[in-house]
């Protein structure tokens, strides 16, 4: 059997977006939010399990740093986890406009990034996010992006590079930092060999915490950076 | 088996004190001997497992930690070399999977080793660094503006036939590649040799990990390399167990294997996707992805993240996983492996896709000892080198499973030990499955000062680690050794001679990582 017929075989593998608030099983292990505890003693205690400093107890509610969470699970399950993929926050600026909310091409860059960041991001050319359908396409070369998206807290051998392909970029242009790592340094940075994540070293419009964010995620990301959606 | 080998050493180095601790042999050297000692283990089929520098108040040591292939048990072989005496002698004359060892310990100790081939750029960039940087070293900080640091680098060229050109791929390169730059010589056509350039991705884990909690060098640990958290979190958590004498309770070993080898599972479903994408075959490389996501699901719902992080602790298992989830997963899996087989059985009738990677990436077995391989590039080769047979570690000692190898050594070889290691990890993962007992998960981490050795089969080979804690519970040296590291040694012998088109191909089969090297 030839591949071709292979493929219609397999039939249609792509999935919707999912709606509202129930948890898919793609999106484990979701994301720490804001949690009231019965006492005061209590939120402390949870904060104190937090490895990067992400929780911080206000009298009896406990707050989360997004950016700062590693997903470490320690918090779990006396935190309050969040359901949904609309995880990214403007940090600066805003989407791209015009004719870019029908079609955006992505340069990635990996600035230290684990494995596993890159790895969800090999997922949304698959079947299951099928990226394309937003007109959304991944490049290997900055002159045809516009949006850069940095995974991994930059570490100081990667600084230059990223800084030349920001630069080799047109504009107008943004910048996603994927993961907590890009997002705030995550468990490396700031450190001797690594920087606070990705706006140490170019200007971040768009943060999307997580480690790693699932794909469905960084879909409502790339979605909300090119205007076709606005992040909730 | 390891009295027979003490007895063996104190048989011909009579006047170095040759002791037995728990499963180690041992000794302080002298530098004189390191040379001479070395060579006879490795003649006896002992393996380099790692080495592990440390300074203390100026004064520096080297730990020499070798494994026998041929029954369980190290050797730690341990010089304090006066280094502003002399150099310290070079092992790498007399294995060449010392090498890489020493140039690390060269750039981040400032060691100088006699001998050694080629010491120079390598962890830290000539380009940003002085030579003596020695960023490891106590006290030791960086500060300052890079920018201002900048020195002019240029590679060595080793061609220098009339024509011939270096081609630069990297450090950024493709869709989703990791950093690394690599360097092709070539005088037309064929690309001659080509020489890896890593460490972009260098995040210093092991200086930031020393004065952070035990439990907090878990997260470095397993974010080393995100697609094998578990393989690398395991020797962690090992090390400091064997450390500060914690035992995990027995259902802690079980599902600690029962994650491994999901996580095995998944990740060498992440290599035949690679290769596939490699091949340009769009539709094989769809089915492997999808099959892939579906194995991240199944993770995400057995354990609560798609990458097993926060599974493991110091003890035995963060959080308890139930036995029906355990039982859902097994069941999951098995239903996603009759694709795993169709997908196999597909591409092994694909003449266009063999054609590209059969013969391709050649690493024979010689060369596969020499340097030293591990995991499945390794055993593509013939050389059966896997630590949950020859170092057995729980629950493995009580688990039925074949190491699959191949004798080929090419790309097509190490396709098909990846998919008898997949059939291989459902079959562990199902029967452990069945010897799933009640009872506890985490043993009270008492962790107190020590030092040990901890080692897994992480799913890239061999991971063998060091860890140092003072009785706070305090990491004052951590050493990791992943796979990864040995096997980019292994890189140029698979690189020499091949077309430029199937640059890709050969990048994928060896499924390296970049950040597990780099760490
Ligand atoms: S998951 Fe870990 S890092 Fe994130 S908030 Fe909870 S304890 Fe902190
Ligand atoms: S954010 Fe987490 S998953 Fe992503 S690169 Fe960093 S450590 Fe890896």
């Amino acid at each position: 059997m030839s591949w071709f017929i292979r493929g219609l075989r397999a039939g249609v593998l792509t999935e919707n977006l999912p709606e509202g608030q129930n948890l898919p099983a793609s999106l484990t292990p979701g994301l720490p939010r804001r949690t009231d505890f019965a006492t005061e003693q209590e939120a402390l205690e949870i904060t104190s399990l937090c490895p990067t400093g992400a929780l911080r107890a206000e009298e009896r509610a406990v707050h989360v740093t997004s950016e700062r969470c590693v997903e470490c699970m320690r918090c779990k399950p006396e935190q309050d986890w969040r359901r949904d993929a609309d995880w990214a926050r403007f940090a600066d600026g805003g989407p791209l406009e015009g004719a870019f909310t029908r079609s955006i091409h992505v340069r990635i860059v990996d600035a230290g990034d684990c494995g596993s960041c890159l790895s969800e991001l090999a997922q949304l050319n698959g079947p299951s996010y099928n990226l394309h359908r937003f007109g959304i396409f991944i490049t290997p070369t900055p002159r045809q992006a516009d949006v850069l998206l940095v995974v991994g807290p930059v570490t100081r051998q990667m600084l230059d590079p990223l800084k030349l392909a920001y630069e080799a970029m047109p504009a107008p242009k943004r910048v996603l930092a994927v993961g907590a790592c890009a997002a705030s340094g995550g468990v490396f940075g700031p450190s001797v060999m690594c920087a606070a994540g990705a706006a140490d070293a170019v200007p971040v419009d768009l943060v999307l915490p997580g480690c790693p964010p699932p794909p469905l995620a960084i879909v409502h990301a790339l979605r909300a950076l090119c205007g076709q959606e606005r992040p909730a | 088996m390891l009295a027979e080998a003490v007895t063996a050493l104190r048989s011909r180095w009579s006047c170095v004190d040759w002791s037995i601790e728990r499963d180690s042999i041992c000794a302080s050297i002298s530098p004189d001997d390191l040379r001479a000692i070395t060579k006879y283990l490795i003649s006896q089929e002992w393996r380099l497992g790692t080495i592990v520098a440390t300074e203390t108040h100026g004064q520096l040591e080297l730990r020499y930690c070798l494994y026998a292939t041929r029954h369980p048990g190290w050797v730690q072989l341990v010089i304090a070399p006066d280094r502003m005496e002399r150099a310290v002698p070079s092992l790498t004359p007399v294995t060449i999977a010392a090498d890489w060892f020493e140039r690390e310990i060269e750039d981040l100790f400032s060691v100088s080793f006699a001998q050694h081939p080629r010491l120079g750029d390598f962890v830290l960039h000539d380009s940003q660094w002085a030579e003596n940087a020695g960023l490891m070293r106590p006290g030791v900080h960086t500060s300052g503006d890079l920018s201002e640091q900048q020195r002019e680098w240029r590679p060595k060229r080793v061609l220098e036939e009339e024509g011939a050109f270096v081609m630069p791929i990297g450090p950024i390169f493709s869709g989703d590649a990791e950093s690394a730059l690599f360097l092709l010589e070539t005088v037309g056509e064929d690309v001659v040799r080509a020489v890896p350039r890593l460490f972009y991705k260098y995040r210093a884990i092991e200086k930031i990990a020393e004065g952070r909690t035990a439990a907090d060098v878990l997260l470095l640990a397993e974010r080393c390399a995100g697609t094998s958290a578990i393989g690398n979190g395991l020797a962690y958590c090992r090390a400091v167990e064997r450390a500060s004498g914690v035992e995990p309770p027995a259902r802690a070993h079980v599902v600690r294997g029962f994650v491994a080898e999901l996580e095995r599972l998944r990740h060498h479903m992440t290599s035949v996707r690679e290769i596939c994408a490699s091949t340009s075959l769009t539709v094989a490389a769809s089915q492997a992805l999808w099959l892939e996501e579906q194995l991240l699901r199944i993770s995400g719902e057995t354990c609560g993240h798609r990458y097993l992080f926060g599974v493991l602790a110091i003890g035995g298992l963060q959080h308890d996983v139930d036995d029906g989830a355990l039982r859902a997963c097994v069941a999951g899996a098995a239903a996603l492996s009759p694709k795993i087989d169709q997908l196999r059985t597909a591409l092994e009738n694909s003449s266009s896709f063999l054609d590209r990677i059969e013969r391709v990436g050649v690493v024979g077995r010689e060369a596969a000892r020499t340097f030293e391989l591990v995991g499945p590039f390794a055993r593509a080769a013939g050389v059966a080198a896997d630590m949950r047979v020859i170092q057995p570690y729980d629950p493995y000692p009580c688990v039925h499973f074949d190491v699959p190898t191949e004798s080929e050594g090419d790309g097509y070889a190490r396709l098909r030990v990846l998919f008898a290691e997949m059939r291989a990890s459902l079959g562990i993962m199902s029967e452990l499955c069945a010897e799933l007992a009640p009872g506890a998960t985490r043993a009270p981490a008492a962790i107190r000062a020590g030092s040990a050795l901890g080692w897994s089969e992480a799913p890239r080979g061999a991971s063998v680690q060091w860890v140092e804690l003072d009785d706070e519970g305090v990491v004052r040296r951590y050493r990791l050794t992943p796979p990864s590291f040995r096997n980019w040694h292994g890189f140029h012998v698979a690189t020499e001679g091949f077309a430029f088109q199937d640059f890709p191909i050969v990048l994928a089969t060896l499924d390296l990582s970049v950040a597990e090297n780099d760490r």
